[in-house]
């Protein structure tokens, strides 16, 4: 079963192509890493896949539907949520106000419940803050639940993204680099935590430079070079690949 | 929630408190002329209140909202003494019209940001008082226009003591609406919406319908205090509508705090009271108001509430975890290479 898939998908900034011509599919229920060398597409294909830009040419489908020029709000409304490497937190908020705005697409968002804050509203929203209380406290940050998000550091607003793009209950979780700045024990949380969601039947793409993360946990990689498929496959087919050691450590390597 | 929390949070403690502040007014204010500063500062202040939604809360910025409050006077104005409507239905219709063009104009503008935003609306409020000041024939041009007075079921409103309650209960009913709205699904996608645009609308919030939204509520916000106003003072001016207007409305909003419904009063209270205090200073008074705000701005940048709050605010420090919890941040956390 295909949970999302691309046709020719191609991204152009300027005279440069980010994204050129990729085709591929990502199995439901399974973990996709997509790895490369800097500046090889991988964020670019993230925000792609997320509606955050627009393709120049190809087509994206999720779930068989075709979502291509959407926009990011209409992408999670099709079940797709994502984090981000440099952190989109919302620090003007708590972090359990954080986390409630994942939940956005679940909550009650009449104008007039809201102005007058109506008992269905009220109760609503008890059901809500405990339910983002929870997914808090499943990746260990009950303790900030009601800090303010600008209070927390660096490897717990990762987390706190997280949370954030589980409370919209995705189908599809896309992880930008969640491993990026960690030390190996926050690294090793993530690990088990991807292990624990992909165990649960979530889908999972994760872009990662941690290869002990990528080989540990993904069930196919995706390798991109110049934004070109440089190989795909299971992980041992891909550490064996000579031109994914090429593109990473150079010709002479080999 | 025990008693006592819920009187300490803004929804019910701020609330209880602006409502004491406005029954025992009365017993403040000595004549007729204090009533006055009184009932123009608390139409400044449901202005405001509208206007923080936008500014303070949802991150975008409005220096036309003059013409939303002048439209609303006119408005109202021009149905209920030209043409003899209800005055409670010109109002009415005036504000639902207001809501309506704020929603036009809202789709297009809100599309930009910063700097551009703030070039659309202020080519928005600038097009009005145009407008009011040239068709004459309707508006009475820069000559103004006579009002007639409210006239609520055959009962007519009027001196300053009656209209004091009318716009201090409404005060109230607007406070609590916007505290109502920033504490709900709606209001949360807002301020997420300043926090980060692209991260609000990856969890799904649909940015430029809530631009438009907020935008709109302001608008509301404005005409009913305009018509209030036109209705109150049996007189509406261009002076209303003018680029200046707008200006001291978004002033009254930064200076009493951004992101605060009572800072957003306080505001629009010290701001409308302060020139008339300073009437004693003469020909010197618009220096003086002028040394007063810079010197806030310069002390306390994040405005007067806000600041205060912090003062008074040893109880947040509590609220973190203990230190042992805190993790270290890794080395170059904050500057990575991009994948």
């Amino acid at each position: 079963m295909t949970m999302l898939r691309t046709e020719g998908l191609a991204r152009d900034f300027g005279g440069v192509r980010a994204v050129d011509d990729l085709t591929f599919e990502i199995e439901r229920g399974a973990v996709h890493s997509i790895i490369g060398p800097n500046g090889a597409g991988k964020t670019t294909l993230l925000n792609l896949l997320t509606g955050v830009y627009s393709a120049s040419s190809g087509r994206i489908y999720v779930d068989g539907k075709d979502l291509t020029g959407r926009a990011p709000h209409e992408f999670a409304a099709a079940g797709v949520a994502r984090t981000f490497q440099n952190l989109q937190v919302f620090f003007n908020m708590s972090a359990l106000e954080n986390v409630m705005v994942g939940r956005h697409l679940h909550e009650q968002r009449g104008l007039w419940a809201a102005l007058i804050h109506t008992p269905r509203l009220v109760a609503a929203e008890r059901i809500g803050r405990a339910e983002a209380r929870e997914l808090l406290a499943s990746v260990g940050l009950e303790a900030w639940a009601d800090a303010a998000a600008d209070a927390l550091p660096y490897g717990a607003l990762k987390r706190l993204e997280i949370a954030r793009a589980l409370a919209a209950r995705p189908r599809l979780l896309l992880l930008d680099e969640p491993a990026a700045g960690l030390n190996p024990t926050e690294t090793a949380e993530i690990h088990a935590l991807i292990a624990r969601l992909a165990e649960e039947g979530l889908t999972v793409v994760l872009v990662e430079h941690n290869m002990q993360l990528v080989m540990g946990v993904s069930d196919r990689i995706l390798v991109l070079d110049y934004g070109r498929r440089l190989a795909e496959g299971a992980p041992e087919t891909v550490r064996n690949d000579p031109r994914v050691v090429e593109a990473y450590l150079g010709a002479e390597a080999h | 929630m025990p008693l006592r929390d819920r009187l300490a949070t803004p929804r019910t403690g701020g609330l209880a408190a602006l409502a004491v502040v406005v029954a025992v007014g009365p017993a403040l204010l000595p004549n007729s002329y204090f009533y006055d500063v009184a009932i123009l500062a608390a139409l400044n202040a449901i202005v405001c209140v509208g206007l923080n939604l936008l500014i303070g809360y949802a991150g975008q910025i409005s220096l036309g909202h003059a013409g939303f409050f002048g439209l609303g006077a006119y408005g109202s104005a021009i149905l209920a003494s030209t043409f003899g409507g209800p005055p409670l239905a010109a109002i009415a219709a005036a504000v639902a019209a207001v809501a309506a063009l704020a929603y036009l104009i809202g789709r297009p503008i809100l599309r930009l940001r910063g700097h551009y935003l703030a070039m659309a609306t202020l080519g928005f409020g600038i097009i009005v008082s145009l407008v009011v000041a040239n068709e004459d024939r309707l508006t009475g041009g820069p000559d103004g226009l006579t009002v007639v007075p409210l006239a609520v079921f055959g009962l007519t409103l009027q001196g300053e003591r009656a209209w004091y309650w009318i716009v201090g209960v409404l005060l109230v009913a607007a406070v609590w609406i916007a505290l109502n709205l920033v504490d709900s699904p709606t209001g949360r996608a807002l301020r997420a919406l300043h926090g980060s645009e692209v991260g609000a609308e990856v969890a799904g919030v649909d940015a430029a319908r809530h631009k438009v939204l907020v935008f709109a509520i302001s608008a509301v916000f404005a005409a009913v205090a305009g018509s209030l106003n036109a209705h109150y003072a049996g007189f509406i001016t261009p002076s209303k509508v003018s680029f200046l207007h707008s200006i001291e409305l978004v002033t009254m909003v930064v200076f009493g705090g951004m992101a605060s419904t009572f800072g957003a009063v306080l505001g629009a209270a010290v701001l409308t009271a302060l020139p008339q205090l300073l009437t004693v200073f003469k020909d010197y008074e618009m220096v003086v108001l002028g040394a007063v705000m810079m010197g806030t701005m310069v002390f306390m940048p994040k405005g007067l509430v806000p600041t205060l709050a912090a003062l008074g605010g040893g109880r947040r420090a509590t609220t973190r975890p203990p230190a042992v919890e805190r993790q270290p941040d890794p080395p170059g956390a904050a500057a990575e290479p991009r994948g």
